[in-house]
């Protein structure tokens, strides 16, 4: 059913798989709304254009830069952020990868940059090195130099191809 | 930054999202994907009183062929477009396209209709649709109208889309046995918006053109046909000849504006090194 215009609308998120209400305002993006409203700080606010990919969150299963949706928008839908994808073990490896090898430093883009590296873990498990370079092009990092990041990243994906042969 | 406050609308039907059109004008602004438009709004470029979300309009999604043309919704997000079997069977030179679009998070939400009705001059699809001949579908209070992409872009992010319509699809042509597309980009890092760049299209026959398409972007004002260049490539096999001779025709035609980075002439040159690229991916 639709309604009228609004500022100010009543949104009802699956949230890290648990329904969330809330009243929002229309100009609310979903970082900030996820940040301030639930408390869920993971998921961080860069350059809020769309170009750091530090917000990065998943909505419906696809990632999404939080910057770019209006709270308002994932009304019905799902939401996924780092905090719900840690708690559930998804990420365990990549986490577990970055850590090893000194993939990140001030960890400002790292939740972002799991984000973007699950993406390409589930849907390209067979990328090349290029192509995980490629992929994560739209995550910036100023500690790392990216290169610990692309070998983390690499390792899990080979890791995921010798689990696939066995 | 922030976005200014607006109101927001979620038609449930086409019917529903025109009346708001026609009811408020410009100060209405069409949410598509929002990967343009909600960096304008939080850069506080753009402040419309109303945001018309068309998201839940089912009629807008899917790519299906129609007929002899592939019909794309509006509604369709570029990383679908560089899924679907049916783009990269019917109308390949979209599907190379895409990889050049931005990144992955984005190309997860940006979507085909909302890159066509801004018209970023170093957007990738409006020069797609230019080479393809698309026609564009546009809906209004009192039915459709259909617009050749050559007729749709006027200039800088200005088309023939009134404040009062809505572009619900583009059909593409089918692409026809024995032709071939190429899509070329420069750009300084990876996802970034196009230094320039060139669609082409052709038939190749034993490694002879025909029927040649080429269209820049990142030149000016729009993307932009070369039609010298195309007829230069006629009937030509891609030999160092028809590469000489198609990038003299293209600095007769191809006016690029200089950017913060690149002198006209740079972006002359670019062009034209990846117009001689795409002459030999055309023909192979």
């Amino acid at each position: 059913m639709s309604r009228a215009p609004a500022t100010e609308l009543d949104t009802t998120i699956v949230l890290n798989g648990k329904s969330v209400t809330r009243r929002v305002p229309a100009r609310q993006h979903l970082v900030d709304f996820l940040r301030e409203e639930m408390g869920l700080t993971g998921s961080h606010v860069g350059c809020e254009h769309g170009v750091c990919g530090a917000c990065t969150v998943r909505v419906d299963g696809e990632i999404v830069r939080g910057c770019l949706m209006l709270a308002v928008q994932a009304d019905g839908r799902r939401v996924d952020t780092i905090e719900g994808l840690s708690d559930s073990g998804e990420l365990a490896a990549l986490q577990s990868a970055f850590h090893e090898r000194n993939a990140l430093q001030c960890g400002f883009c790292t939740p972002g940059m799991l984000m973007a590296a699950l993406d390409l873990a589930e849907n390209h498990p067979d990328a090349t090195r290029e192509q995980i370079r490629a992929h994560l092009s739209g995550n910036y990092c100023r500690c790392t130099g990216y290169q610990a990041i692309v070998d983390a990243v690499e390792a899990v994906l080979e890791a995921r191809r010798q689990e696939g042969k066995r | 930054m922030k976005a200014p406050s607006f109101a927001y609308a979620r038609p449930q039907s086409l019917g529903e999202a025109l009346a708001l059109l026609g009811k408020h004008r410009d100060a209405a602004r069409v949410l598509a994907g929002g990967q343009s438009l909600i960096p304008s709004l939080n850069m506080r470029l753009s402040s419309p009183e109303l945001l018309v979300d068309i998201n839940g309009l089912a009629e807008l999604g899917g790519i299906r062929v129609q007929g002899d043309v592939l019909r794309i919704g509006a509604l369709a997000r570029h990383r679908e477009i560089g899924r679907s079997t049916e783009v990269a069977r019917h109308a390949p030179l979209l599907a190379q396209a895409v990889p050049h679009i931005a990144h992955v998070a984005i190309r997860n939400a940006g979507t085909l209709g909302g890159s066509l009705a801004l018209a970023d001059p170093a957007a990738e699809y409006p020069a797609c649709a230019l080479a393809l001949d698309a026609t564009l579908v546009i809906a209004h209070a009192d039915g459709e109208r259909r617009v050749a992409a050559r007729d749709f872009f006027k200039g800088l992010y200005t088309t023939a889309l009134g404040a009062q319509e809505l572009l619900i699809a583009a059909e593409f042509p089918l692409a026809k046995p024995g032709y071939r597309s190429a899509f070329l980009e420069l750009a300084r890092r990876h996802g970034d918006y196009a230094i320039v760049g060139v669609a082409a299209h052709a038939r190749a026959d034993h490694g002879r053109l025909s029927d040649v398409r080429f269209a820049y972007f990142g030149v000016g004002a729009t993307a932009v046909r070369a039609l010298r260049a195309a007829a230069a490539a006629e009937g030509k096999a891609a030999d160092a000849r028809t590469v000489v001779a198609v990038q003299a025709a293209l600095g007769e035609e191809l006016d690029p504006s200089p950017d913060l980075y690149h002198s006209a002439a740079a972006k002359l040159h670019l062009a034209r090194v990846l117009t001689g690229r795409a002459l030999v991916e055309l023909a192979q």
